[in-house]
């Protein structure tokens, strides 16, 4: 492990702004680490600056200031294609190829990584069992598939050569409520088993205090605060009990979370 | 002497112009296939390019052909044969359609699509040649269809400087104001422009992604 990252943190940001080209500033001084194994959840409205956190992880953005870190190195420095493989991307309504099939979807990073064709094959077959598809779901084309079907192709297409990071921008977002339910109980099963680093962009304050080991709360371009879901619903920063009061009737649910 | 009487008697010649006239149409179409596919995918990545290369095959559109036709004549080489300068005339014409339709349909794909395949750590080429051009082909091939069934048009007017093709009917007949005559270029040009527009028209919507 990389020395300058002492604590063990699999994301860093170490003071990053993001600045658009025409001056407009969407991120400022940025601090948070993720460690490995846990999800964090970046919450708040949309132009809060998450999903543009996001994709200063995996590149898709580079920082105007401040740098970020993926295992220890600053992903300004290395191999852009080679950090994008390493990592798990998977995006609202799923963002997947129209033209390919699902199997072909996907077994795409192995294929480009080079993969021999039985070890796709065989991969493909275990990442649909994974996600919950029925193998002859593996010739559909997307259209061909409902919302929530989807999301858990997007899903095993992001895990399918097996990164440590996972990186989720509202997946279940565009889902209805019942099929978003099933889908987030299933990514706590699934993250119980497989372990991932996981950031997970969301508006959704219910989503966070479900799915996070920690919150950080955005607004504005800037981190608010990081707080475990526990704390967060007892918070006394007001935008957090701002949201835990817009919440309302959801309260209970968390106060059982522990159990579920 | 009838019209089908006619194409019967002549059924040779009326072959041989046929055969000269989709030469000098898909050799040209193929030319600017190449030339124009790879000018748009230009103009589609690096949006610099997308005003010059785009303007200059508007104005190459804006040339009456058949002063194209004369301009190229005295050009050394080209002016050599009638065929080599009717292709370059009928390619410079096709560019434009090729060239727009690459990079409207290359602009076209879903910008998410895109961003989750360069997400996802496809190079650039990776990208273009398995989700872009892919995703744009059906608009693609409709640019190409435009220039067939144009070209297809045009190629009559290079048998006024002796490129041959059907042309060469639709000319004659006009000098011995034969109807006959025009109509033994006319229209075998109109079905070859229809079943081209027919046939691209169907693969291409064959290849629409859904």
């Amino acid at each position: 492990m990389d020395p300058t990252c002492a604590n063990g943190a699999v994301i860093e940001f170490r003071n990053v702004a993001y600045t658009l080209p025409d001056g407009r500033k969407l991120l400022s001084g940025l601090n948070l680490q993720v460690q490995r194994g846990e999800t964090v959840v970046l919450l708040g409205r949309s132009g809060s600056g998450k999903t543009t956190t996001l994709k200063l992880i995996n590149r898709l953005l580079t920082p105007s200031g401040g740098e970020v870190r993926v295992n220890g190195a600053p992903t300004a420095e290395g191999d852009v294609i080679r950090l994008r493989r390493s990592i798990g991307y998977v995006i609202q309504d799923a963002g997947l190829f129209p033209h390919f099939t699902v199997e072909k979807n996907i077994g795409l990073v192995p294929r480009i990584e080079g993969w021999p064709a039985e070890r796709i094959r065989r991969r493909v077959e275990e990442l649909l069992q994974l996600v919950g598809l029925e193998e002859q779901m593996a010739s559909r084309y997307p259209h061909q598939l409902s919302g929530g079907q989807r999301q858990r192709v997007g899903v095993a297409r992001a895990l399918a050569a097996d990164p440590a990071i996972l990186l989720m921008d509202e997946p279940f977002g565009a889902l209805d409520a019942l099929t978003r339910d099933q889908l987030q109980r299933e990514f706590l099963a699934l993250q119980q088993r497989l372990g991932k680093t996981v950031v997970f962009v969301t508006h959704d304050l219910r989503e966070a205090l479900r799915l996070g080991s920690r919150i950080a709360l955005m607004e504005a371009g800037q981190l608010v605060t990081v707080l475990s879901p526990q704390d967060f619903v007892r918070s006394n920063e007001p935008l957090a009990a701002a949201y835990v009061r817009a919440f309302g009737d959801g309260l209970d649910t968390v106060a059982n979370r522990g159990g579920s | 002497m009838n019209l089908v009487q006619f194409l019967l008697q002549n059924h040779e010649q009326v072959l041989e112009l046929t055969l000269e006239h989709l030469w000098l149409v898909g050799v040209s179409t193929v030319l600017a296939v190449l030339i124009g596919l790879p000018l748009g995918i230009v103009s589609a990545r690096w949006p610099v390019w997308n005003k010059p290369v785009l303007g200059t095959a508007n104005i190459i559109q804006t040339i009456p052909s058949l002063a194209l036709f004369g301009f190229l004549l005295p050009v050394p080489w080209l002016g050599d044969r009638a065929d080599r300068l009717a292709i370059l005339a009928l390619t410079l014409y096709a560019l434009l359609p090729v060239i727009r339709n690459t990079y409207t349909g290359i602009r076209g794909v879903d910008p998410a699509v895109v961003e989750a395949g360069r997400g996802m750590g496809l190079t650039n080429s990776q990208l273009l040649f398995q989700v872009e051009l892919p995703l744009a082909l059906s608009v693609i091939l409709s640019g190409v269809r435009v220039a067939v069934v144009v070209s297809v048009g045009l190629a009559t007017i290079a048998a006024a400087i002796g490129a041959g093709g059907l042309g060469e009917f639709i000319f004659r007949g006009l000098a011995m104001v034969n109807n006959q005559l025009i109509l033994a270029g006319a229209i075998p040009a109109a079905v070859m422009a229809l079943s081209a527009d027919f046939g691209l028209g169907w693969l291409e919507k064959r290849l629409r992604p859904r």
